[in-house]
């Protein structure tokens, strides 16, 4: 069930150890998560993949602390989470940017709720705009941006406190095919820039291994780890490695996981 | 020549004051023209004509009756939104407090206000008090509907996003939550103003010798339907005036919502 990473020694940053989820409902006990060990390490690209209904949201919650865990332990940094903490910034698939305020004070809501130096914090944001491409779009607001703009802002406000790991929740499922593939292209930079850790949760196969170091497959109720995959692709990673026989031969592996069920 | 005057024609068309107005001078031939083809007395409907003569003469007199008027509908008005708004706070933000006073509420709003419009008078007597009061109870309840959903419209995501921020319960409130719920929450007081006018008139039906309301019952009794109803105007003036007012407000606060901006999204 577990592939250990060929990434040579690492330092582990996210320890799951039997972590698992289990929600009350008023006709008993539904198992979200069934008890999973996963390490990830400093500057690891992990993909989850899966069905809806596979845990892999409850996953993600759990390690930003926004949700306890049933039973088990996660540890991020070696600390225990128990309730959120700075160490990961978040991106959703909706952008969630707030309409009153304009891209640079969004990019900066972190760093308010948090009370840090804004000065500091300013220019960091400014120079993390310009990094995904969006210098010179400070004053604009959210809904002058196309989708993919306000995805690009939403991560920059989930790294501007600069944390160890960024936890996105299938980030790209709300743009097109096209903007899609590009910003696969421009995660994978930024991952490269910043040396993030990277948690990143898709329903599609073939942006699983486009980004990942290693592949997370899940299968759906109740939701468990059914395979990791490492994707053997050299970085930097093209969008012409999409038809290269080592990414079709893995998509093909992951995707006979679901061959019985289907991805919704 | 033809085509530059079509153009003048149709710009002013399309100026914003320009269609209600037209539709009021339409209302207003209907009317006549109604009058004289049935036949109908001037004791039953008066004619415009004779409306229009009446405010006219009778300008002052209206103006000044219409100023307690205003105030009673603008001090209900103000109490309705510093009571509805932290009352709707109260109501999105506690489950508890939810299931105690959000059925009342509803409860409370079947009860035809204008039926205990009366009690007011025989507890506070007559004068400003009663009035106010009765514009409060018409216009509270609106207001704390629309906050009440304005609150708690706002996104589960972003609920979870600003708890990962480590953002505490005002700082959620004053970043996230008040500012999402403006546009309802101005919804809710448009509603509440017209609905104050109506709770003033209302108080001054029942108790009060001042006021349009005053006028509308002592020009009903002294089968005085001109001045009646040049006073329906001026309250129906009163009533745009205000609600005017209170969209300018909210499209100087709010300029950020939908409804407000006229922008070009940009591509890529």
């Amino acid at each position: 069930m577990r592939v250990v990473s060929s990434a040579g020694p690492a330092s582990p940053v996210i320890e799951i150890k039997q972590a698992s989820k289990t929600y009350r409902t008023a006709d008993g006990e539904v198992v979200a998560l069934k008890p999973l060990d996963f390490t990830i390490n400093d500057g690891e690209f992990i993909v989850v993949v899966g069905p809806s209904g596979c845990g892999k949201t409850t996953l993600l919650k759990m390690i930003a602390g926004l949700l306890p865990v049933s039973g088990g332990e996660i540890t991020v940094e070696n600390r225990v989470v128990t309730r959120p903490h700075r160490n990961v910034g978040i991106v959703f698939q909706s952008a969630l940017l707030l309409p009153w305020r304009d891209v640079l004070a969004n990019v900066m809501m972190p760093v308010e709720v948090k009370g840090l130096d804004k000065d500091t914090y300013r220019q960091r944001a400014l120079d993390l705009l310009k990094m995904v491409g969006l210098g010179g779009f400070e004053r604009k607001y959210p809904w002058q941006l196309s989708g993919g703009m306000q995805q690009r802002v939403s991560i920059c406000r989930a790294l501007v406190h600069d944390p160890k790991i960024l936890l996105m929740d299938e980030p790209f499922g709300a743009l097109d095919a096209m903007t899609r593939e590009k910003m696969n292209v421009e995660l994978q930079r930024i991952q490269r820039e910043t040396g993030k850790t990277i948690l990143l949760i898709t329903h599609s196969i073939p942006e699983a291994v486009f980004l990942a170091d290693r592949v997370m497959v899940m299968t759906a109720r109740p939701g468990k780890v059914d395979a990791v995959y490492d994707v053997p692709l050299r970085r930097p990673r093209t969008l012409d490695m999409l038809s290269d026989p080592a990414f079709v031969a893995l998509t093909q592996k992951i995707r006979a996981h679901f061959s019985d069920s289907h991805l919704d | 020549m033809a085509s530059s005057g079509a153009g003048v024609i149709q710009r002013v068309l399309n100026s914003a004051w320009v269609r209600p107005v037209l539709f009021i001078v339409f209302m207003v031939v209907i009317w006549d023209v109604t009058i004289r083809v049935f036949r109908i007395p001037p004791y039953q409907i008066p004619a415009p004509e004779d409306v229009i003569k009446t405010l006219w003469l009778e300008w002052p007199k209206l103006l000044a009756e219409a100023i307690p008027t205003t105030e009673a509908t603008v001090w209900g008005f103000l109490l309705s939104a510093a009571f509805g708004i932290p009352c709707a706070m109260l109501i999105a933000g506690s489950r508890t407090i939810e299931s105690y006073v959000y059925p009342l509420l509803v409860f409370s709003q079947s009860v035809p206000k204008i039926a205990i419009a009366p009690l007011f008078v025989v507890w506070f007597g007559f004068g400003m008090f009663p009035k106010v009061l009765s514009a409060f109870m018409l216009g509270f309840f609106p207001v704390v509907v629309s906050a009440v959903q304005g609150f708690k419209s706002v996104e589960p995501d972003m609920m979870d996003l600003a708890k990962a921020m480590e953002a505490n319960r005002l700082q959620t409130f004053r970043m996230i939550s008040f500012p999402h719920a403006l546009p309802a929450i101005f919804a809710g007081l448009k509603v509440s103003i017209t609905l104050a006018v109506v709770g003033a008139v209302v108080g001054e039906f029942v108790g009060s010798n001042n006021g349009i309301g005053f006028v509308l019952q002592r020009s009903i009794g002294n089968f005085e339907l001109p001045t009646m109803f040049a006073a329906l105007v001026i309250l129906a003036l009163i009533g745009v005036i205000l609600f005017w007012i209170l969209d300018l407000i909210e499209r100087l606060s709010i300029p950020w919502h939908a409804s407000q901006r006229h922008d070009i999204v940009m591509g890529a």
